[in-house]
């Protein structure tokens, strides 16, 4: 796009220079025209710089580079991804996840490369893996251990419910204990 | 007996929380063990800050333990740093090999004539590349590597007194012992 938009502030030049004998009338339009174009194309420069300077060959490789950056820590803010971080680590490690994407390295490679220098902290995701047993399976176990307790209150409730129907009448149920 | 069980349920969390406060007391939250500890150190040819001609590599500092110390002037913790490296740095009985980060040559010479030089010498890494293969991800830091190139021990943020005589220390001793 950026090129395009060049390719045509050039041909306007080349227009105005041809035409330029003519009239100085058209020479003026032809130079503010020149100047606005100008403008529009610095604008989207700078913009550009501003927010991503990395030379992408086509959409699904800068797709590639977002999703990947967002799947990766900043080691100094840490609440961040490298994608959203302006760290100056962040920034260095964005050009070096591009530099490795240049040269053709996988996403697993890449993640592989980052554990290897900065554990597996710079992974949003944390790998499944003996020592992440209890981070990944730990809500579950705290899930099941609540539905057994759910389970034994209301089996033993349930239990005196019909120990209590055998009662015969004037005695009155003594195991009042469970009814918290 | 089972009358009393939610107030055991609600001592244990109270228990539980606690540990969680008093733990997250005794360490830095921010800081990320590195995974190259007892793994060779990344080889690396960086330029000498004073004069950028020459290069120092880390086969050209094989035979000989040192301590790698990351520091920038723009670093503000490596200013508190700084008098412990001064005062006692010679007597570790190690090079101390200073590693000037991301760092203008002319702010750090500034920086090391005002606040002294305690380093034997002084490699500069301004585009921080070879910092990402050491897993660096601020200042200071700081890398005890043995004889053999292989990194022992490191310590992230400041060295103060204390971190000399309870770690650093102990792991330079056990260095020497097993080759004097």
């Amino acid at each position: 796009m950026l090129f395009g938009t060049r390719d045509r502030r050039s041909a306007l030049a080349r227009d105005a220079l041809v035409n330029g004998g003519r009239a100085r009338a058209s020479r003026a339009s032809a130079l503010l025209r020149l100047l606005l174009v100008a403008m529009v194309v610095f604008a989207g420069v700078a913009h550009s710089q501003a927010i991503q300077p990395l030379p992408f060959k086509n959409r699904a490789e800068k797709v590639r580079f977002q999703h990947l950056t967002s799947q990766l820590r900043c080691l100094v803010c840490q609440n961040e991804t490298i994608a959203d971080s302006n760290a100056e680590l962040a920034r260095d490690l964005r050009l070096d996840v591009f530099q490795q994407m240049q040269q053709g390295r996988s996403d697993k490679q890449i993640k592989q490369y980052l554990v290897a220098r900065y554990s597996d902290f710079v992974l949003y995701d944390p790998p499944l893996q003996a020592d992440t047993l209890l981070l990944w399976f730990g809500p579950l176990l705290i899930l099941l251990a609540g539905a057994a307790v759910v389970v034994i209150a209301i089996r033993r409730r349930s239990r005196d419910a019909g120990t209590t129907a055998q009662v015969p009448a004037g005695q009155a149920p003594t195991d009042n204990e469970d009814d918290w | 007996m089972s009358r009393l069980l939610p107030l055991f349920g609600f001592l244990l969390l109270v228990g539980l929380f606690g540990f969680g406060i008093w733990w997250n007391t005794q360490h830095d939250q921010n800081e990320v063990p590195s995974p190259l500890i007892n793994k060779p150190a990344p080889a690396f040819v960086l330029p000498l800050l004073d004069d950028p001609t020459r290069t120092v590599s880390k086969a050209s500092l094989l035979g000989k333990p040192y301590l790698l110390n990351v520091f920038a002037s723009w670093c503000f913790a490596c200013g508190e740093e700084h008098p412990t490296l001064m005062a006692e740095g010679s007597q570790l009985g190690v090079m101390l090999l200073g590693y000037d980060y991301k760092d203008a040559p002319d702010d750090a010479k500034n920086w090391l004539r005002e606040h002294g030089n305690p380093y034997r010498m002084v490699v500069a890494d301004r585009p921080g590349r070879t910092a990402i293969d050491f897993g660096v991800y601020g200042a200071p830091e700081s890398f005890l590597i043995d004889a053999k190139g292989v990194i022992r021990y490191k310590h992230i943020g400041p060295i103060t007194p204390e971190v000399i005589t309870k770690e650093l220390k102990p792991a330079i001793a056990a260095l020497q012992k097993e080759s004097p």
